[in-house]
């Protein structure tokens, strides 16, 4: 297989494959944690402004007091590479094209310049969180398998997209659909890992917020 | 002597629910809610992570509730949780864990850890794994009527020394009384001035109230051994006397998870809503010192620092009344660091004061709350819950610090103006 | 035929006399004795030009048409100064059997010594009926004629790779030189067609230096290949930058943004086009509002839609809906699955007494 069959391959069978499980494993992963329901709670509520299943989910983005100083490098180290992340994947012209192509929806993106600088930033902070995670005994403690596979599975399409655009290793075409491959990878395992956290932390999140909202607590 | 795996696990199926199964799948391994556990933080060991505590409940949930956990299992993939491994995790699940809330207030992913750590109480208490000093003040509770043994006899010598000392009457089984006082055991034994500081407090106000004999007693230790048929038993006496007595409010006295027992999981033990309304005694106060019903003269001069009771505060939602009050009759009222709905456990609620194994581990923990007096200096320490408050007086001791720990609504009551006449003596019978 | 040098040194105006002056001084300078001078003459003087074979396989001309097209050196200037082009089908007088004659001729001549020129695919179906010459199959020919080549040139996507009749399904079965010849050296230049330049110059630098250039590893002379058609294009600021041309004449496309979102396939395509352009120097597709085709790429007719952005999917997206389906059936069913155990287990709860919290 030449470099571009095997690129026609990923962006055709290849991805066809990928996004089908990804959807379908979205779809029943959510079904089977949801469906298991909860009981209403018949104590008499407090009604607290400012407190919420909603309010939390936003809220708890921010470290809560004291928090920052005890863990900076999870709090700094978890933004810097989520919203990099966010900004390579969502922010990035051929990114966007892509979703244009699935869904319609189309918005403008960053000079490509700043994306290939993010994702040098990205890519540090995602080093400096995995260092931390062999240092800190409470990381190194709760670590199994797969959060270190969760974290290469995360690495690999930032550097093999930065590596492509920079005609780093090999070339150009062999790059690029080693990326789409890498992609390809994350999207199949997403929905049986913990990278799920990424739709089920809304649920969490609200439940939390929800149940302390009733107490009269805003967190 | 029926406890068993089976059963435990059997229960655990019965509890597992959604927010469980979102949370076990949101969880990403960070740590930080170790980090807000002062188990691991005085300690530095990583066995007291919150979320590891709860490992045998993720492997039921897993194994149980999810197509691939289920398929592992039938291939034999998959570790059985056993009664050797829950024998193990007693430790954790119980001496190093005091409900207290901070790491389901800290969780970036949103995970209620205390939550989960409740429900898997209730698998570990009827598989035989919950510590002995537990199960025996559950066990006294429910056969005698209070974890310490105290039977009616013991709450009627209370009355009558409150009587005495303030020449008020302490009624009992008043049917239409506005509220209805529970006390706790330690309150009954250790601090009959908050009896006394009530029936100061209520006679100025000009509420009606009354005990309960049937349902005296606030402390439900049901909670605290995670099993919701026993505490149902134990709050049902407080339902049933309070819907008798037909009161419009039950005053929850200084305790924390005698709150959380009546006012939060109440309804939902005995399945339905209550028909009267649950206060705790500073959400009661702060409302008579709003509405002018009560007021207060004079100011403590000393520096005065408050401990919030987790269940009160975090867990309660009871945080601003308690500064209202002490600023009414404190000058000197200076935060802790992190005071508030973060502020630190004393480390003995959850049930961990009635475990005696625990009481090492429990004294070490406690630097985290002598960090926090060392920060502030204070001359006496104001709180509103009893098992805090003999917990903080040990683990002063222990650490050789001089602060005396008082009680809010005897601080309060203290301070009463007292306006309305002593009601006639009767000759007594 | 072709004649010795000094018959086409005449024709450029250099005479006999010229000539062997030049070489007398030529042996002095280098300190050689007259009669290496005479020697140098006779030698130089009955030197030939080399000696080039074009075959012609399954193609369209487009190669032959394109090197025709060549303006330095020109064809013109190739065939009668630098080479000698001993058997070509389009360009050659001579048809029928005086054609097949030239070319034996040629190939006994000059046996292990002639430049093979191969444009077309080769096709190997039905025993390679699909494509014949003089009765022979192209197969039959190539193997024949390039068992005495010094080198094989593959000018063209179809020689070089395939090209457009190994597109899917082939049905000829077509495939490129280098998957029939093993055992010689092969340049592939590609393109549909190459650009002329690129195709003489590597036949220059053979002459010149007697030697191939260097190649990469799909046989390209990276000297025209060694670099993608976006790493040279004029509108990389546009695509830098975000500025797309979203249809053909649009407000982008006129003021001639990127071409990455109409499907130019540059960042994937090894050419000269964006640097030598075609035409002499005067255009190249890009340029002229049309995005990267890469022609110059093996397989490029099955990379998927000319028109759809690189970052997307070559076709639409088979099997979505049902793979939903089999989804949310598959989560309901583990609901209903776990609703019924947790059922059960309620079902079967027993109220705790005071019994049960001890083994």
């Amino acid at each position: 297989m030449n470099e571009l069959q095997f690129l026609t391959w990923v962006r055709g069978p290849g991805l066809n494959i990928a996004i089908a499980i990804f959807l379908l494993g979205v779809l029943w992963r959510l079904f089977e944690i949801y469906s298991l329901g909860r009981k209403k709670d018949l104590s008499a509520p407090r009604h607290t402004s400012g407190a919420s299943g909603l309010h939390t989910v936003f809220r708890r983005s921010l470290p809560p007091p004291g928090m920052l100083k005890r863990s900076p490098v999870s709090y700094i180290g978890g933004y810097i590479f989520h919203v990099g992340l966010a900004i390579i994947v969502f922010l990035f012209a051929p990114h966007i094209l892509l979703i244009t192509n699935l869904t319609g929806l189309s918005w403008p993106g960053l000079p490509s310049q700043f994306v290939d600088m993010t994702a040098v930033v990205t890519m540090a902070a995602m080093v400096v969180v995995l260092v931390d995670r062999i240092n800190k005994p409470v990381k190194r403690f709760l670590s199994t398998f797969e959060d270190w596979f969760a974290w290469a599975v995360t690495f690999l399409p930032v550097l093999t997209g930065w590596m492509a655009v920079k005609h780093l290793l090999l070339p150009y075409p062999t790059m690029l659909a080693l990326h789409i491959l890498a992609v390809e990878l994350l999207l199949v395992v997403l929905p049986f890992t913990k990278l799920f956290h990424a739709f089920t932390l809304f649920g969490s999140r609200w439940y939390n917020g929800r149940v302390n909202a009733h107490k009269g607590v805003p967190v | 002597m029926s406890a068993s795996l089976e059963k435990g696990i059997r229960v655990l199926k019965e509890v597992i629910d959604a927010p469980i199964a979102s949370y076990f799948n949101s969880c990403v391994h960070c740590g930080l809610c170790a980090e807000a556990c002062l188990f691991y933080t005085e300690t530095g060991d990583p066995k007291y992570t919150p979320i590891h505590k709860l490992e045998p409940l993720r492997r039921v949930y897993e194994q149980e509730y999810t197509l691939l956990g289920r398929l592992k299992k039938l291939v034999g993939l998959s570790k059985p949780v056993t009664d050797g491994e829950l024998d193990q995790w007693q430790e954790l699940v119980y001496n190093s864990c005091t409900l207290c809330g901070r790491c389901s207030a800290v969780c970036p992913v949103g995970n209620d850890i205390v939550y989960m750590v409740r429900k898997f109480r209730e698998g570990m208490s009827v598989s035989g794994h919950a510590p002995e000093g537990i199960d025996e003040a559950v066990r006294r509770t429910v056969t005698l009527g209070s974890p310490m043994g105290i039977k009616l006899p013991a709450v009627q010598a209370q009355m009558k020394h409150a009587e005495t000392n303030t020449g008020l009457a302490v009624p009992m089984d008043v049917e239409g009384a506005e509220y209805m006082v529970i006390m706790s055991s330690m309150e009954i034994i250790n601090f009959p001035e908050y009896l006394e500081s009530i029936a100061k407090i209520m006679h100025q106000a000009g509420k009606t109230w009354t005990l309960c004999s049937t349902g005296f007693e606030a402390t439900n230790g049901g909670i605290q051994l995670g099993n919701s048929d026993l505490a149902a038993v134990i709050v049902s006496r407080i339902v049933e006397g309070a819907e008798r007595l037909k009161v419009k409010t039950v005053i929850s006295p200084e305790c924390g998870h005698a709150y959380t027992a009546l006012r939060w999981e109440g309804a939902n033990l005995i399945g339905r809503p209550f028909t009267f309304k649950v206060q705790h005694i500073i959400e009661v106060l702060d409302e008579f010192r709003q509405q002018g019903l009560i007021k207060t003269e004079g100011f403590e001069s000393d520096k005065l620092t408050f401990h919030d009771p987790c269940q009160l505060a975090r867990r309660g939602g009871v945080i601003q009344q308690q500064r209202n009050l002490l600023n009414s009759v404190a000058k000197n009222f200076v935060e802790m660091p992190d005071a508030g709905f973060m502020n630190w456990c004393c480390g003995g609620g959850g049930g961990v004061t009635a475990i005696e194994e625990a009481e090492p581990l429990r004294l070490e923990a406690f630097k985290r709350k002598k960090s926090q007096l060392e920060a502030v200096k204070p001359d006496r320490l104001v709180t509103a819950c009893a098992v805090c408050r003999s917990t903080l007086e040990e683990g002063l001791e222990h650490y050789s610090m001089d602060i005396p720990v008082v009680g809010l609504t005897e601080l309060i009551a203290d301070h009463l103006v007292e306006t309305r006449p002593l009601p006639q003596k009767e000759p007594q019978a | 035929m072709q004649g010795p040098l000094i018959d086409s040194l005449v024709r450029q105006g250099v005479s006999r006399r010229t000539f062997l002056k030049y070489c007398a001084t030529l042996a002095s300078m280098m300190a050689l004795p007259p009669v290496a001078g005479r020697a140098m003459a006779e030698a130089m003087a009955a030197s030939r030009r080399p000696s080039v074979i074009w075959l012609p396989f399954q193609e369209c001309t487009g190669c032959t048409e394109s090197i025709t097209r060549s303006h330095s050196p020109t064809i013109e200037g190739m065939i009668f100064d630098m080479i000698s082009l001993d058997y070509q089908e389009t360009l050659m007088a001579a048809a029928g059997f005086q054609a097949e004659e030239a070319l034996h001729t040629a190939m006994k001549d000059n046996y292990g010594k002639y430049l093979l020129i191969v444009d077309g695919s080769i096709p190997l179906g039905v025993d390679g009926a699909y494509s014949c010459i003089g009765g022979q199959s192209n197969l039959e020919m190539l193997k024949e004629v390039g068992k005495g080549a010094a080198a094989i040139i593959a000018v063209g996507s179809c020689a070089s790779f395939g090209g457009i009749p190994k597109a899917n399904p082939n049905p000829t079965g077509a495939v490129s030189v280098s998957d029939i010849i093993k055992d010689k050296p092969i340049v592939n230049i590609p393109g549909c067609p190459p650009i002329p330049v690129v195709m003489t110059g590597v036949l220059a630098h053979y002459l010149t230096f007697g030697s191939l250039p260097e190649l990469d590893d799909k046989g390209r002379p990276k000297a025209f290949f060694g670099e993608t058609i976006h790493d040279r294009c004029y509108r990389r600021p546009f695509y830098d930058q975000g500025k797309f041309a979203k249809t053909f004449d649009d407000e982008g496309a006129r003021n001639g943004w990127c071409l990455f979102e109409l499907g130019c396939k540059g960042p994937v395509t090894h050419n000269a086009c964006a640097t030598t352009k075609w035409n002499g120097g005067t255009s190249w597709p890009v340029e002229s509002g049309h995005g990267c085709l890469g022609c110059s790429e093996p397989d490029f007719w099955d990379a998927g839609s000319f028109y759809k952005p690189l970052s997307t999917p070559a076709d639409p997206l088979k099997f979505i809906a049902a793979a939903s389906v089999v989804g949310a059936v598959a989560g309901v069913a583990v609901s209903v699955a776990n609703r019924a155990k947790k059922g059960a287990a309620k079902s079967a709860h027993e109220t705790t007494t005071l019994a049960d919290l001890e083994k």
